[in-house]
């Protein structure tokens, strides 16, 4: 065991810092540096001012320096210094960060709360009508946009009950309520489409259990239904079912990145938007490798997971 | 009399069927799988619409007039939006985007990541395991942030979306491909040709690469409804497809916010055109998987 998470650490830590490299040199990409967008918006240039801000800011140094400094800061915790409103930017991010998880959570909650319990449905009566109809059903989650399905449930809300989308955002600790309504329709909008997904693997994990001898036996000793799909089962197809989830929860930041928008919910994900349409170069790199750190942990927590769950796996890998 | 019957009689004879599989391939496919014929169905649409747009459409798909959302009817199928744009012919002409769009960046990225993967698989060793890190580090981001990222940095324009679009697709990719080569890899025919003594790129593309293309056509056509909503998503957000091409994603950015309560058939149909662009690919891919490589099945 401990030399699988030995191995799974370093993993994780070499793809950090490989995707510090990349978002690095993606931020060089992009034309111009900080400063010349600085003085772009601010409509004159004067040669000496933007040499000046330039040294301030380390933009002249080789990328070599730039590089290592910025990794630094990163690896203190610094995220840097929003350029357009001048204002650190962990300050900006800290009170986004609750809104993001708790729409990420609630998401992943609906996704797992519809997607297993259908999958196993699915399983059970595969090709009959119902197992069709789920499948379909998924598809169909699969394939719709996101911030489509939650444009469409906000037209439906406004148009048929006449309720209007709170425009501002409500604390959970000022008023509960409201914030759950402002919550359950992103998150329902969001985690339908992750629940496509993990119905699909409990289904195919499911199918796959269901014809080994020890269900069988299950059957055969007379077992009730229920017990043999739901705990006998079940348990044992949970394990790739774990792994989606993990993988769930980084394509779910992606959903967010959208979802928040149309909503209009003040989380990380829109704030990243927001950075790199206003073209605020440090907070998308900082941001950016906030959420691959969030990813690669989310990922680390799965591997663990798993080899709790399951005892080959620490002997085999490690 | 008795000639004619005789005729007959032999006419009869030469169309009695043959004993063989009933149908075309096709028709055992859509026999079989009834929601990959479905899908099938739907991507043609989806091609057909996109070959034929300019035949399609009822109007100008760029230019703006007066006629400002107006309600769909006789003269506007599905309506118009804000700029007085004809709402029908902007989602016929958007299909060659979606198209182009997811086409070109499924390609750009299942092709390059095949590649990798082959190659990854194939050499087995150092090569491998560094291939692999690297495809690792790629997927520390979800597919659309990296998009976004790679998007913005790029700059908007039609081909730097398909660049963004499709190197997300890459690790992906690689990863499959990679997993078939090392299966294949070991198989006796492959074993014979190195007996034969052929040379490493000639075992590799020729004897190789040629049975990786079950897995490959069925990651592609997968792949292909990711790209079309990777677009949608860029675009929405003012990323992706810059003006004037009308891209389904963007129309639902400008107008559905906005005029959404007076207009909803601004939100309702380049969604629908989205959904079932996308729902299409989707239902063949899984017909495709389910048909082309069992092993497949469920990942």
């Amino acid at each position: 065991m401990r030399g699988y998470v030995t191995k799974r650490l370093l993993i994780a830590v070499v793809t950090l810092f490989g995707m510090s490299i990349v978002i690095f040199s993606l931020m060089r990409l992009a034309p111009g540096n900080i400063v010349d967008i600085l003085f772009e918006s601010a409509g004159y240039v004067d040669q000496a001012d933007k040499k000046q801000l330039e040294r301030e800011l380390g933009v002249d140094r080789p990328l070599a320096v730039q590089y290592s400094r910025w990794v630094g800061e990163v690896a203190r915790g610094d995220l840097g210094k929003s350029y357009r409103y001048d204002m650190p930017a962990w300050r900006i991010i800290k009170p986004r960060l609750p809104v993001t998880l708790e729409l990420a959570f609630l998401a992943l909650f609906f996704s797992i709360l519809l997607g297993v319990p259908f999958g196993v449905l699915s399983a059970v009566r595969q090709d009959r009508p119902l197992d069709y109809v789920l499948r379909v059903l998924s598809l169909a989650g699969l394939s719709m946009p996101a911030f489509w399905l939650g444009m469409i449930i906000i037209l439906f809300f406004v148009r048929a009950l006449g309720w209007m989308p709170s425009i501002t955002y409500v604390s959970p600790f000022v008023d509960l309520k409201a914030n759950l309504w402002q919550f359950t329709v992103p998150a329902l909008a969001v985690g339908y489409r992750s629940s496509a997904l993990i119905m699909r693997i409990t289904r195919s994990a499911m199918l796959e259990v269901l014809r080994e001898d020890y269900i069988r036996t299950a059957w055969a000793k007379g077992q009730r239904g229920t017990l043999v799909v739901w705990r006998h089962a079940l348990k044992n197809a949970s394990l790739p079912v774990i792994t989606v989830v993990g993988i769930e929860f980084a394509f779910l930041i992606g959903g967010l990145v959208v979802t928040e928008t149309v909503f209009n919910l003040p989380g990380v994900a829109r704030y990243l938007v927001d950075a790199i349409l206003l073209r605020d170069y440090p907070v998308v790199q900082n941001l950016t490798m906030f959420i691959a750190v969030v990813v690669v942990l989310a990922n680390l927590a799965v591997d663990l997971l798993y080899a709790w769950a399951d005892p080959r796996i620490k002997y085999e890998k490690a | 009399m008795a000639q004619v019957r005789a005729l007959d009689v032999v006419a009869d004879t030469q169309i009695l069927p043959i004993e063989r599989p009933r149908g075309s391939a096709l028709g055992r496919f859509a026999r079989k799988k009834p929601l990959g014929a479905a899908g099938g169905i739907l991507v043609l649409l989806l091609v057909g619409t996109a070959v034929l747009a300019d035949v399609l459409s009822t109007h100008d798909p760029v230019r703006t007039s007066t006629n400002v959302l107006v309600a769909p009817g006789a003269d506007f199928f599905l309506g118009t939006d804000n700029l007085g744009r004809d709402l029908y012919s902007r989602i016929v002409h958007g299909s060659r985007i979606s198209l182009l769009v997811g086409l070109a960046s499924t390609i750009v990225g299942t092709v390059l990541g095949g590649l990798i993967g082959l190659i990854s698989g194939y050499a087995g060793g150092k090569t491998d395991l560094l291939s692999q890190r690297v495809m690792d580090i790629m997927q520390a981001l979800p597919i659309l942030v990296l998009a976004l990222v790679l998007a913005a940095a790029l700059g908007p324009s039609l081909p730097n979306a398909i660049v963004a679009i499709s190197i997300p697709i890459v690790p992906r990719a690689a990863r499959v491909i990679r997993a078939s080569v090392l299966g294949i890899r070991e198989l006796t025919y492959v074993e014979s040709a190195r007996a034969l003594g052929a040379r490493h790129v000639r075992i590799a593309l020729r004897h190789i690469l040629p049975n990786t293309m079950g897995p490959f056509i069925v990651l592609a056509t997968a792949q292909l409804g990711g790209s079309i909503l990777v677009e949608a998503a860029l675009s929405f957000l003012g990323l992706g497809i810059p003006e004037p091409y009308p891209s389904w994603g963007r129309m639902l950015s400008i107008a559905a916010a906005e005029y959404a309560e007076r207009a909803p058939w601004l939100v309702i149909w380049p969604g629908l055109a989205i959904s079932l662009a996308v729902f299409g690919t989707n239902l063949l891919g899984d017909a495709l998987r389910d048909t082309l490589d069992p092993r497949l099945r469920g990942s």
